[in-house]
């Protein structure tokens, strides 16, 4: 249709007429607007979760069960917010206060953590030779394609007896590690990309490998560090099974665990609980709105990757 | 050029790289054997025992393997995590693609769709949970009152055995983007000249979505199908928090059941092969694909 539209506009290179007008002419209109139809309506379905979210947040406890469905609160409650602060509180703070620190805390931990070991092996795999090189890269692979499910019951009496339970250890210190094949063969990947000369100058000037690691690799390879970054820190950040086995004293929640001393004693107090929501979503999409990008370029590295 | 460089490898420098190279790895070394290894070998051991966490594991050789076989809710949670699977994942892959294609039209305002087809799946498992409990509410739903526009009565989502697994379904469809992404880049590296060659020997636009655009993605396809069997097979935390298992037992997945059999009756043994069981079923399957693989997926660096 595209290219109907342009010779349509070719043919008439002095008239200059508006664009659009000549395109409907071709007949691009009626597919073209049909597909932008389709793709809102479909734009619409993708986010009606998200806009039943907002609209419930700012709604009255009998609000939500009118029908047809109120897409604008009438009236608007602000309340549910504020209220956020005081139905739960620790030693006077407000315990939503407690679960975001957590949740920020064992998020940031566990993303430096992932990032320092993980660019150190990828590194080491990409282009340091040393014998077993190519078994233990073999190894770090296999881990990606074993489900984390066979471990849980071994990695948490693993945990247990080295006192770990109820803490925020077992969330944060296997990142060190580099215990995700994934990160360290995404990593690898892109280091492979990256011209060897620079490093090679280095390397015959004397720098040890930490050293260029360092000054030259790291800071050329800024697109994959930030994807990884923004994986590693999104998955830590909704996580939940983890916390669920792990911590038993509600200050020490995270967010996702947290959630659910909102719903409310006796009866769903769903204002309440899409307010929570709401506040644990925002986080996620401004950081997707911020590194969109580098999102859909690393998904499309790691996708391509996979062949 | 120095002298230094000419050396054929220079074993000194090659050795120092050696040790630089183990010990850049150590952290994987260490990570590996500690949560893996032991992990792995342990939970090989737990299937040969019966241990509540109280009393000293007991060495009971088969019976946890045999207990498999006679434990109905096995059967249960088995055929429904397929039935999550095998209706689920092709749906979502339809899907995918077809959000893909609609993309890989060049409208205008890509980007904002992009944005939109993909927030579903950046919304935390647990808040998304929540909120499909509430569009699926029998009374108040969203989506009931969506289908009483059509006369279809309202339906009890989450408390009728035979909604309950295709509300779980219909939800992961909401959750495509990532799947659409991976879709949209294999479209946008089909090569332009296949297109403007067939259409020169005259082949309709489907003709050319069946022979040119499907194989040439299918690599793709196989990759989304492939991570997307593994993980549909390991849903938990959507079942766990919405209807536990229920209504009679209609979303009672393998790993719910796992974590029942684990933290809530203690039977560390059962759980265990009850994981191993899991784990051999997801190879099979991935092995399988990979077998079928050679027949539908086409292969580039084949002579072209």
């Amino acid at each position: 249709m595209t290219a109907h539209a342009d010779t349509a506009t070719a043919k008439h290179p002095k008239s200059n007429p508006p664009r659009r007008a000549i395109s409907r002419l071709g007949g691009g209109f009626s597919v073209r607007s049909l597909i932008h139809v389709c793709l809102l309506a479909l734009g619409f379905v993708f986010s009606i979760p998200l806009l039943w979210v907002i609209t419930t947040s700012f709604k009255g406890q009998g609000g939500i069960f009118t029908y047809p469905i109120e897409w604008i609160p009438d009236p608007v409650v602000w309340s549910n917010y504020p209220r956020l602060l005081n139905v739960l509180t620790f030693s006077g703070w407000p315990g939503i206060v407690f679960f975001f620190r957590n949740t920020f805390f064992i998020s940031i931990l566990a993303t430096v953590g992932t990032l320092v070991s993980s660019i150190l092996v990828a590194y080491s795999f990409a282009r340091l030779q040393w014998p077993e090189r190519n078994f233990l890269f073999s190894l770090s692979l296999a881990t990606m394609m074993l489900p984390s499910v066979v471990i849980l019951i071994p990695t948490f009496l693993l945990f247990r007896d080295l006192k770990w339970l109820n803490t925020f250890m077992p969330m944060i210190v296997p990142f060190w590690f580099a215990v995700q094949g994934f990160y360290i063969f995404l990593l690898r990947q892109f280091f492979l990309g990256l011209p060897a000369e620079l490093e090679e100058a280095a390397r015959i000037d004397g720098a040890n490998s930490l050293r260029i690691l360092w000054v030259i690799v790291v800071p050329l390879s800024r697109p994959a560090i930030v994807t990884v970054s923004i994986f590693s820190f999104l998955q830590h950040y909704n996580e939940f099974l983890s916390p669920l086995l792990y911590l038993n004293a509600v200050e020490k929640f995270p967010m996702a665990l947290g959630m659910r001393m909102f719903q409310g004693t006796y009866t769903n107090d769903w204002p309440l609980m899409m307010a929570a929501t709401a506040t644990f979503i925002l986080p996620t999409i401004c950081l997707f709105l911020m590194a969109q990008r580098h999102f859909i370029q690393g998904i499309q590295l790691t996708g391509l990757a996979g062949r | 050029m120095t002298g230094r460089q000419s050396k054929p490898g220079g074993s000194a420098v090659a050795r120092r790289q050696a040790w630089e190279g183990r010990i850049f790895a150590l952290p994987f070394i260490l990570g590996f054997l500690a949560f893996w290894l032991y992990p792995m070998s342990y939970s090989v051991y737990l299937v040969f025992q019966d241990w509540d966490l109280l009393s000293p594991p007991s060495f009971v050789g088969l019976d946890n393997i045999a207990e498999l076989f006679r434990d109905e809710s096995i059967g249960i949670s088995l055929g429904n995590t397929s039935y999550y699977t095998f209706i689920g994942v092709p749906l979502q892959l339809v899907l995918a693609l077809a959000l893909a294609l609609l993309l890989n039209i060049k409208v205008r305002g890509l980007a904002i769709y992009r944005t939109l087809f993909y927030l579903p799946a950046m919304t935390p498992i647990v808040a998304s949970a929540i909120v499909w409990l509430q569009i699926l509410h029998p009374e108040f739903g969203i989506l009931n009152s969506f289908l009483r526009n059509f006369g279809i009565e309202p339906v009890n989502w989450l408390f009728d055995p035979r909604a309950a697994k295709p509300a779980f379904i219909l939800m992961t469809l909401w959750g495509v983007g990532p799947q659409m992404v991976i879709f949209l880049a294999g479209l946008q590296g089909v090569p332009q000249s296949l297109y403007e060659a067939a259409e020169i020997d005259g082949a309709s636009r489907p003709q050319r979505f069946l022979f040119i655009t499907i194989p040439m993605i299918s690599s793709i396809t196989f990759f989304n199908l492939v991570v997307g069997v593994i993980a549909s097979f390991q849903v938990f935390t959507t079942a766990f928090i919405m209807t536990r298992g229920g209504p009679q037992n209609a979303t009672l997945f393998l790993v719910l059941y796992l974590y029942r059999n684990g933290f809530q009756y203690f039977k560390m043994g059962y759980a265990s092969a009850i994981a191993w069981m899991l784990f051999v079923i997801i190879v099979a399957f991935t092995v399988i694909q990979f077998r079928l693989a050679s027949r539908w997926v086409y292969e580039e660096g084949a002579p072209a």
